[in-house]
């Protein structure tokens, strides 16, 4: 059975691909053997729990935070072993390739060097018990997102280690994705082949939205999607597929149906502005649909004709990415999705295109 | 053709009277040294709002109104040329102006009537059913030249004739509605 009620061949035959599925750090200790040991040391002398507790991301009372059969009858944290992964998504769904993302909030660590260490222990714990433990999985590095230069040298680390094929980047952010200061991580990722995986959740002490805080978990949830578009918009208009034309931006769990709409707009704000920044030679919601994809979980989606739409105004069938997001609770009916598809979109959705865009 | 040739004397611009119904008019609108270089004068010719250009010593003519959605165009700004084929680095060409319309900020060569699409172009990229492997959407062309946009702004002859500047225009129709471009 997946997603609860059915089964993998009554909602697709086709090959899979889930381009986010998550490997959630069960408590720091796991990453002891992974760690350099000053850092160990300094972990335990301090007692410090690390910086992504899990009861923040799936607390255990919030049901709609990951799958009811995704959370372990032991009470172990969901997603926290390969185990898991395997029996709840990779068998079920007979995944040809899943991409592994480990959001572990190591960026809202403000101590430099703490920071830098534990994306060195989360890569090393990823890459060593789960990405080469099964043949089906790669997986996206971690860097420490409040220092470029630390960022770089990550990158240059573990970047061509051949099972990282993305850097995942927090969406909550101190800055937007596109300022200069990241131009320099930006060249390094393309020469190691890596997609940037813009991805939901960060820095814990970040808005969760480009104009501020909420008062709520609901509002939160809902914000969230503006700080998508705020660090797109920037990336875009930084000129960052300019100097490097290769890059490719992955946008996960960040939704899609809000980017036509908005893409309409970028548009006809730079065909006004563009002398402001004259590096933006083409229209940047082409430059969306050739250099970005987005994941379908969560899909957001509206009633079949108006899901019709979006995908009409998309423009495009290369640009939706399968994906479980797996622990998450997000009720994606994919089914339902690819319902209101043309028929070749559908294999694309769920795997051709993550296939090329990940090179699986 | 026929010649209606008037001197505005101390009413610079002064309507001309109703030329007869035919082929092109000329118009006498303005002393030469009325527009001093880089400058400009608005003038009604024949019922019609005309903005004269005058840069780098040449003189243009052309219809008071957008083609893109009827704004006023001879008041927008004339901007220079710039461009940058990486962030940050901005490069200009003082000498490369454009008419830029005040509603949407199209810009236009006044010696050409072009509207300047700085850009690649674009076209509304509806991509067909393909059966090809995940391929790349965008065929990216190499032209990376600002090119020709597809507005394009009615000009006028104009000639300086002793002191004055004459502009060579067909009169209105007498069953179009008045023009409502300002003056």
């Amino acid at each position: 059975m997946v997603l609860g009620e059915k089964h993998r061949q009554e909602i697709w035959t086709g090959s899979v691909v889930d381009c986010d599925v998550h490997a959630v750090v069960p408590q720091i200790s796991a990453l002891f053997p992974y760690m350099d040991d000053v850092w160990v040391t300094w972990t335990t002398e301090r007692e410090y729990p690390g910086p992504g507790h899990v009861a923040t991301i799936y607390p255990p009372a919030l049901t709609t935070t990951a799958r009811d059969e995704w959370r372990p009858d032991d009470g172990r944290p969901p997603a926290s072993e390969l185990r898991l992964l395997r029996d709840h998504v990779l068998d079920p769904w007979d995944v040809d390739r899943a991409v592994v993302n480990c959001y572990y909030g190591i960026d809202n660590v403000r101590h430099p060097d703490l920071a830098a260490a534990l994306a060195r222990g989360v890569n090393n714990w990823l890459i060593a018990e789960w990405l080469e433990a099964d043949p089906r999985l790669v997986g996206s590095m971690v860097v420490p997102a409040r220092d470029p230069a630390a960022m770089i040298r990550e990158i240059e680390r573990v970047g061509s280690h051949p099972s990282i094929r993305q850097v995942l980047f927090p969406v909550r952010n101190d800055r937007l994705w596109g300022d200069r200061i990241y131009h320099s991580v930006y060249e390094a990722m393309v020469k190691h082949d890596l997609v940037m995986g813009l991805h939901w959740g960060g820095t814990t002490d970040g808005p969760p939205s480009p104009t501020g805080y909420a008062s709520w978990f609901a509002e939160e949830y809902a914000a969230e999607w503006g700080n998508f578009g705020a660090h797109i918009t920037s990336i875009v208009s930084e000129g960052v597929f300019r100097l490097y034309p290769d890059l490719r931006v992955s946008v996960l769990e960040g939704g899609f149906t809000w980017v036509p709409v908005w893409g309409w707009r970028f548009n006809k704000e730079w065909k006004a502005l563009h002398r402001e920044a004259p590096w933006m030679d083409r229209a940047p919601f082409d430059v969306i649909r050739e250099r970005m994809r987005f994941s379908v979980a969560p899909a957001d989606q509206g009633p079949p004709e108006a899901m019709e739409r979006v995908l009409e105004w998309l423009g495009t069938e290369d640009i939706l990415m399968f994906a479980t997001d797996y622990p998450h609770g997000h009720n994606t009916d994919i089914g339902a999705l690819l319902d209101v598809m043309p028929e070749s979109m559908r294999p694309k959705v769920m795997s051709e295109t993550a296939r090329e865009w990940y090179r699986l | 053709m026929s010649e209606n040739k008037e001197t505005p004397a101390n009413d610079p611009g002064a309507k001309v009277a109703q030329p007869p119904a035919g082929g092109p008019t000329r118009y006498v609108v303005a002393r030469v040294d009325e527009i001093p270089e880089g400058e400009r004068l608005l003038v009604d010719v024949g019922g019609r709002g005309i903005g004269i250009f005058r840069i780098n010593g040449e003189f243009h003519a052309i219809l008071q109104r957008c083609p893109h959605a009827g704004g006023p165009l001879c008041q927008g700004p004339l901007l220079e040329y710039v461009y940058a084929d990486r962030p940050g680095e901005v490069h200009h060409d003082p000498d490369k102006k454009f008419l830029s319309c005040p509603w949407h900020g199209w810009l236009f060569d006044l010696k050409t009537g072009q509207s300047w699409w700085d850009p690649r172009q674009t076209r509304a990229r509806r991509f067909p059913v393909s059966v090809e492997h995940g391929d790349v959407i965008a065929e990216a062309t190499d032209d990376t030249q600002p090119g020709p946009g597809p507005y394009v702004i009615e000009r006028f002859p104009v000639s300086v004739e002793d002191d004055y500047l004459v502009v060579t225009m067909r009169p209105r129709g007498g069953t179009r509605a008045p023009t409502d471009a300002s003056i």
